[in-house]
């Protein structure tokens, strides 16, 4: 039948021109409708009114439990190894042990805080993702579903109606034609002799890319304090939460990235990337290596011309509630240290990717399936190696300034835990603690500190 | 997809755990959050595998014993009620439980029972007795590679030997009691869950 193919047509051209016109072409100037931040409003005020609807559900039905407070089950109490073996001793019968002997009631120190860790841990928690402090409308959040009303499912349903049918549409298009976009324009680009026209290209060519990229996720994004923005031959360091990082830095300016060579369709993004501007893509034989990619990275930012470099130095994605130990590979290249803080708003969807639950795909469904991105960029001080302090010193000193900038929690624990075993070192020192305490100062001379982690 | 944790859980389950431990309804289920987070299988039971996974757990000198009094005899699972039962031994003694019904069973976190679980610790072999090995086997975890074996063996006869009253060179439960009598056990073993 001719007429609804024509139809089809007809809404197919209506739908391809409201995009470019309403979506892409802003994009690419850097502009905003300002269609976005309606739409945030709008979610705030219904997300609020949600908010305070459950709050009054739960108080109306008797027996269902209230949710404990987001900051932990348990409260913890006492003193450091010294204090509780001294307080031990102290109630011994007999009087008190000189300090060095040892009492049957060691145990309970270790024994309370192996209990502890069972009930609540820093670091198992960092691996999944943030609780909410009120249902947020999304069914994936939901943790403990009770039917509060009726007027709230409603929403809830509209909701899914709009975020599956109305906007997952729209994001996915927008997704496509910017990937599209980018490796076709960095090819072209990529003909170009070297030049300074070749660079300037390439720049617009990249932020246009991650803008049409950054809208096909309904991103929002704060960037504070600009003038502090990374400059060439610098490097730039920000915490780790999901791959999305990389299109909310880049869409406020133009990075060098840093990653291994990988197969498929990231393969050929990553090949055509590379024709326009030098990024650094590594053989997974490399990787190994930490001197070839110390040296490689070194050379890059040598050359003051070429753009800032973009590093991870976790090393893997963690749940935007805290930051955990900066790798001190990154910081042993030299040059300027560029720090950024990145916090995602949980309210709006959550942006965390938890690798072993969800593989890239289903995490970019529930990405472009959520409401929102709504994100605060912190560009911090540049910072440099001081005299007298070596890499891991200056990671840690890195570290504690993006986790106080954006309100993350600052843990020394390795990233790497999330899928290796912790090192035996660490058992070893809390036995080192023990064994000074109990033999007392004729013993092996171990400075007795307060609880540390590596 | 998102945990709903709560719901697999049944409201009779939960009556019977909290008349079991003294939990309330919330704690329960925030605990039952918990279980099921470590539980990496998801099928509704820990190993001890899924404890080891656990950093804070791992580097601590007595782990694998605290891990070990999760699991009855010669079992490698562990459910959520044992989970639970193991977990009310550091309940913190409240007032009001003073006044519970007399014939009722004395409750999993009393002074007795905190110290019976303490002393499980040390008795590998459930005889009601610390023998000079098992005090040794203890000592030798919590102290790693820095005291000599003639040292430690001082050390567990010397503790032994204040310890031991009927003469038997080991350390039965009672004697363990009288030595950590004047020991604050209500705060050293108990943990601030909060409501």
């Amino acid at each position: 039948m001719e007429d609804p193919r024509t139809t089809a047509l007809v809404l197919f051209q209506v739908w391809v021109s409201v995009l470019l016109g309403l979506v892409m072409l802003p994009a690419m100037f850097g502009l905003s409708l300002g269609v976005t931040g309606v739409y945030i409003q709008i979610l705030v005020r219904i997300l609020e009114w949600a908010t305070l609807r459950i709050q009054r559900g739960r108080k109306e039905m008797p027996g269902v439990s209230t949710p404990l407070p987001l900051n932990g089950i348990i409260q913890r109490e006492g003193g450091s190894m010294e204090q509780e073996m001294l307080e031990v001793r102290g109630s011994r019968p007999g009087g008190s042990l000189a300090e060095g002997e040892f009492a049957l009631g060691d145990v309970f120190y270790f024994h309370k805080k192996g209990m502890e860790s069972i009930v609540d841990d820093q670091v198992t928690q960092c691996f999944s993702s943030e609780e909410l402090a009120s249902w947020n409308l999304l069914t994936r959040t939901n943790q403990n579903f009770y039917y509060i009303s009726l007027r709230l499912t409603v929403v809830w349903g509209v909701g899914v109606f709009v975020r599956y049918c109305i906007l997952f549409p729209l994001r996915i298009t927008l997704a496509i034609i910017g990937l599209t976009w980018l490796v076709i324009g960095t090819t072209l680009v990529g003909f170009l002799p070297e030049s300074s026209t070749k660079q300037w290209l390439s720049e617009r060519v990249h932020l246009m890319c991650y803008r049409i990229c950054a809208r096909g996720l309904s991103a929002t994004v704060h960037y504070h304090n600009k003038e502090n923005r990374p400059k060439k031959g610098g490097i730039c360091v920000a915490n780790h939460t999901t791959p999305i990082d990389i299109v909310i830095l880049a869409n406020d300016g133009c990075y060098s990235m840093v990653g291994q060579v990988h197969g498929g369709l990231m393969g050929v993004i990553q090949r055509s990337m590379v024709r326009s501007c030098p990024h650094v893509w590594f053989e997974r034989t490399e990787m190994k290596d930490r001197n070839a990619v110390t040296n490689r990275l070194r050379d890059h930012v040598a050359c003051k011309n070429k753009l800032p470099i973009l590093i991870f130095p976790e090393g893997t994605c963690i749940n935007n509630t805290s930051v955990m130990m900066f790798k001190k590979g990154s910081f042993e290249i030299g040059g300027t240290i560029y720090p950024v803080a990145i916090k995602y708003d949980p309210r709006f969807g959550d942006a965390f990717w938890n690798s072993a639950k969800y593989n890239m795909v289903s995490y970019l469904l529930r990405m472009m399936t959520s409401w929102a991105i709504v994100v605060n960029v912190w560009y911090l001080p540049p910072m440099t190696k001081q005299v007298g302090e070596d890499a891991s010193q200056f990671a840690q000193r890195v570290k504690s300034a993006i986790a106080l900038q954006g309100g993350l929690i600052d843990l020394a624990w390795d990233g790497g835990l999330k899928r290796a075993r912790v090192k035996d070192s660490q058992k070893e020192e809390q036995q080192k603690m023990y064994s000074s305490i109990i033999v007392g100062p004729e013993g092996p001379s171990s400075p007795l500190h307060l609880h540390t982690q590596d | 997809m998102g945990s709903r944790a709560s719901t697999l859980l049944r409201e009779e389950e939960i009556e019977e755990i909290k008349k079991e431990t003294g939990f309330s309804h919330s704690q329960i289920t925030r605990l039952y959050s918990r279980f099921s987070s470590l539980d990496k299988g998801e099928n509704g039971t820990l190993s001890r595998e899924d404890f080891q996974r656990i950093p804070e757990l791992a580097i601590n000198p007595l782990g694998d014993r605290i891990i070990n009094a999760f699991f009855p005899e010669g079992e490698d699972q562990v459910n959520f009620r044992g989970f639970m039962r193991t977990l009310a031994h550091f309940r913190p003694i409240e007032d009001n439980e003073k006044n519970k019904d007399p014939t009722a069973s004395e409750p999993l976190n009393s002074r007795t029972n905190k110290l019976l679980f303490a002393f499980q610790l040390y008795d590998l072999d459930r005889d009601d007795k610390i023998s000079r090995d098992e005090l040794l086997q203890v000592l030798r975890m919590m102290v790693g590679v820095n005291i000599s074996d003639e040292q430690l063996g001082s050390i567990a006869d010397r503790t032994i030997q204040e310890a031991d009253q009927n003469g038997d060179s080991s350390i039965s439960f009672n004697e363990f009691i009288k030595v950590l009598e004047k020991v604050d056990v209500e705060q050293k073993m108990s943990i601030r869950f909060l409501h």
